[in-house]
């Protein structure tokens, strides 16, 4: 691929996930009104979120792999549980995952 | 002069962003490592953290371009899973109340970071100081490290030899956690992975995630029903 098609895909993506967010800044208060879609919409992140844990946690190229990645997101939920701090439990994760891999497993 | 009754919780709220950013930031070092692996050049890998600014994106963007994949479904990849950032702002428009160069620069600052720090506090000039810690913070941290992991990429090595990835995870766990408190995040939670899991192999990467959003609508309807007690309690305009 040329440094130009690189560039141009590049700043498209920029300028299309800038759009994004200013659009969602710029609909009107009354568009989102309203007791039913404020619930929606205070839910989608949570749910959205959910998504992402998911996909980050046993995502793999077309496929769910379960590997290091599992165990560790385990120990995240233990260590959010025994209230610990975000910083602490994100180490630790990358930790034992590191470990785990060590030990050639996941 | 009266002392701001809320201080503690706006500090609180301040050093929650920071400490957000500097996980992140950890972070940034596996993008840019792994974008100068994926065929990006430096600049190019540190453009997606300045302009694109949404991790989930920029990871989609890479790994498909590294994949070999066409870069017209690269940009489609990363657009569509900034479709969230968009819902967002729709949230935090009402929480910030801006106009101006200030709303572009909350709209560029507006992903799951910014957003999960700022809703996860009560009060709403808290969560405005929430919304700029997160969003500054993380931004700052993410484009330095950015900026490190690109140069030193080769040097890093494999990511996952470091767990990066793992951390990536843990680091979504931590951001959802507040919002798992109640029965209705809980539930939406975990009707949103299911979906997420079930979507994962027959849909195009990204994908999942933005179907995961359906448990959302389904939740929010069931559970909007006004002749439920907690509903009244509920104010107006609370979003959580």
């Amino acid at each position: 691929m040329s440094t130009t098609v690189l560039w141009v895909s590049v700043l498209a993506a920029c300028a299309l996930g800038f759009v994004t967010k200013y659009l969602g800044h710029l609909v009107p208060e009354s568009l989102v009104d309203g007791r039913r879609r404020s619930r929606i919409i205070g839910l989608l992140p949570v749910a959205l979120l959910a998504g992402l844990v998911v996909t980050q946690t046993v995502g793999g190229d077309e496929r769910i792999v379960l590997d290091a990645r599992l165990a560790a997101v385990v120990l995240a939920v233990v260590l959010l549980w025994l209230r610990a701090n975000f910083v602490v439990v994100v180490v630790a994760a990358a930790a034992l995952a590191a470990g785990l891999r060590a030990l050639g497993w996941g | 002069m009266t002392p701001d009754p809320l201080a503690p919780e706006h500090a609180a709220a301040r050093r929650q962003g920071l400490s957000v950013g500097l996980a992140t930031g950890i972070y940034g070092v596996s993008f840019g490592a792994l974008g100068v692996a994926a065929g990006l050049d430096v600049w190019q890998t540190v453009a997606l953290s300045l302009l694109l600014f949404t991790g989930g994106s920029q990871f989609a963007f890479i790994g498909i371009i590294g994949a070999g994949g066409n870069p017209i479904t690269a940009v489609a990849t990363s657009t569509l899973l900034g479709i969230r950032n968009g819902l967002y702002g729709l949230q935090l428009a009402r929480v910030l109340r801006l106009t101006g160069w200030r709303r572009a620069a909350a709209a560029h600052l507006t992903i799951d970071e910014s957003t999960a720090v700022a809703l996860a506090q009560t009060e709403p000039p808290v969560q405005r100081t929430g919304f700029w810690a997160g969003g500054l913070g993380v931004f700052t941290f993410w484009n330095v490290s950015t900026l490190v992991g690109a140069v030193v990429g080769n040097a890093i090595g494999d990511p996952r030899v470091w767990g990066l990835d793992a951390a990536a995870a843990a680091a979504f766990v931590g951001l959802i956690w507040p919002r798992l408190r109640d029965r209705t995040g809980r539930v939406t939670a975990a009707l949103a992975a299911a979906i997420a899991l079930i979507a994962f192999a027959p849909t195009p990467a990204g994908v999942p995630v933005l179907l995961a959003a359906v448990a959302a609508v389904v939740v929010g309807l069931v559970d909007a029903a006004p002749s439920r007690a907690r509903d009244i309690e509920q104010p107006e305009g609370d979003l959580l």
